[in-house]
């Protein structure tokens, strides 16, 4: 924010980075082969819903335009849209573990009709769900302001894997732009589709 | 250029301009003026200026340095982690990062007032302290209205409104110490006046000026401050995008603020500038009067420009 906008106090709303979101396919076969964490095929997108007719419009049209090929061979299941319990909205894309292409697509989709109605501003981040052999649950997290991604371990109850998370960072840190200010790993504790 | 919604507010711009162009011409004025008087004089007031100066400069600079410990202290509030409060950590969380902004550190204040505010010299060493009558359950405040009023203190970090504040504060605060300066030097000083037949009209000067530029300083200073609250419900709201939750949060805050008896309130006279609601109401004099001397807008403003945001939001076509 320049010196201007600071003294007259008009904070600009940050628009997001989105090209970053495409170099995480490849990075999910890195992943895979460093840790044995799997995509599950499922990966959701997190935004500030605004009030008014204008703004769910254009989330039912979002939802509209994901589910025109589920149910489909090569399409996915119908979008699930959920409100979590600080009013965010998720759209929760689900596809099968091996179409993480066709995932970062959908949520791109997503990305790029808030952005065009002039909503891109609203956008939080985006959430893409591994797994590995032992159950443990894992979420690369991508912050739309900042353009990075980091990971995010829950454990049962409000506590998360920080060790798993760090080795994580080890693993794919150089594959993506990771986040380096750890105070901006914010958990997502009962994020859909995790 | 990408479209957008978030059209910035041109005429509270220049408002604030205006009101910042003025504070300066006092500033200027004010300066002259002293110097002025001691040219006439031929200096003999230089000791007391000078000192108002530094301790005038000196005391805004420590208060700016430590304004999130005094402010904590003077509110009896404690910093708070997330695992004692995983929701106010929550709701901050998600609004640092969808304002891309450092995470402030996260306080409660154990007042029955329901109320939050802003402080700190720079972006790392701000703090968000809220009430514990804000997060009380008789408030009934919702979560979406509590996220608004949380991005309406955020914006005052974003804003730098500390330091702003601090500095337009400066003269008043300088002026002030030269009215008391002189009105001291004048009463223990007497035996020395003999000496100097010229000392007494050049103190006189000086106090009269310097009641004059703090009065009107005051005055703008409280102007300026009305604008940034406007600034900060402003891009609170666009934050968020739910300009009703902050507007339905402020008419809650300020219905209860109106029933809690003012014993409880005065200790919270001094921090009313950086409170989300005005702790302190002025009554008596008439509406008008209590409106030029508040150090936030009124209600009714408030809830028009959000519905003015709402409006703007809401069209069809991005601009």
């Amino acid at each position: 924010m320049g010196f201007l906008d600071t003294l007259f106090g008009r904070t600009k709303p940050v628009p997001p980075k989105l090209d970053d979101l495409f170099a995480l396919p490849s990075a999910a076969i890195t992943l895979q082969a460093a840790t044995g964490f799997e995509p599950t095929g499922s990966g959701s997108v997190c935004f500030r819903g605004v009030e008014g007719k204008t703004f769910s419009d254009i989330q039912d049209d979002v939802r509209e335009l994901l589910n025109m090929d589920a149910g489909k061979p090569g399409g996915g299941l119908p979008v699930e849209v959920t409100k979590d319990s600080y009013g965010f909205t998720w759209l929760v894309s689900s596809r099968m573990s091996d179409e993480l292409d066709a995932l970062v697509t959908d949520l791109h989709a997503v990305n790029t009709s808030l952005v065009d109605n002039g909503f891109g501003p609203q956008l939080l981040c985006t959430l893409v769900a591994f797994r590995d052999a032992a159950e443990r649950r894992l979420a690369l997290v991508y912050l739309y302001k900042r353009g990075t991604f980091y990971p995010f371990a829950p454990l049962t109850g409000e506590r998360r894997d920080n060790a798993l998370e760090l080795q994580i960072k080890g693993a794919i840190g150089d594959d993506l732009k990771f986040e380096q200010d750890l105070t901006k790993w914010f958990p997502v504790w009962g994020a859909p589709g995790l | 250029m990408a479209r957008t919604r978030y059209a910035p507010d041109r005429g509270l711009t220049v408002r604030m301009t205006v009101t910042m162009f003025l504070l300066g011409l006092v500033f200027v004025a004010f300066v002259a003026l002293i110097i002025g008087i001691m040219i006439a004089a031929h200096a003999s007031g230089a000791a007391i200026v000078l000192v108002a100066l530094v301790f005038g400069g000196g005391s805004a600079i420590a208060s700016l340095f430590y304004s999130d410990k005094i402010a904590l202290a003077a509110a009896g509030a404690r910093v708070v982690s997330p695992q004692e409060a995983p929701e106010l950590h929550g709701i901050v969380d998600r609004l640092c990062a969808l304002a891309d902004m450092d995470k402030p550190r996260v306080a409660i204040a154990p007042t029955n007032m329901p109320n939050a505010f802003a402080t700190g010299r720079n972006s790392k060493n701000s703090v968000l302290c809220v009430t514990q009558g804000l997060l009380d359950s008789r408030l009934n405040l919702t979560k979406e209205e509590l996220e608004g009023v949380l991005a309406h203190e955020l914006s005052h970090v974003a804003h730098k409104d500390v330091q702003v504040m601090t500095v337009a504060s400066l003269l008043a605060i300088v002026a002030g110490l030269l009215v008391r300066f002189a009105f001291y030097s004048e009463l223990f000083g007497g035996g020395r006046r003999n000496n100097n037949q010229n000392a007494f009209p050049i103190i006189l000067a000086i106090m009269l000026v310097s009641v004059v530029v703090y009065a009107i300083s005051f005055l703008l200073i409280r102007v300026l401050s009305r604008y940034r609250e406007l600034a900060a419900d402003r891009s609170g709201a666009l934050l968020t995008g739910q300009p009703s939750a902050l507007a339905s949060a402020l008419v809650k805050v300020s219905n209860s603020m109106s029933r809690i008896p003012s014993q409880d309130l005065r200790a919270a006279e001094a921090m009313n500038a950086f409170y989300f609601a005005p702790a302190m109401k002025l009554t008596g004099g008439g509406k008008s009067l209590s409106t030029v001397f508040s150090t936030h807008p009124s209600l009714e403003r408030r809830l028009a420009e959000l519905e003015k945001i709402q409006k703007q939001l809401g069209q069809m076509t991005p601009q």
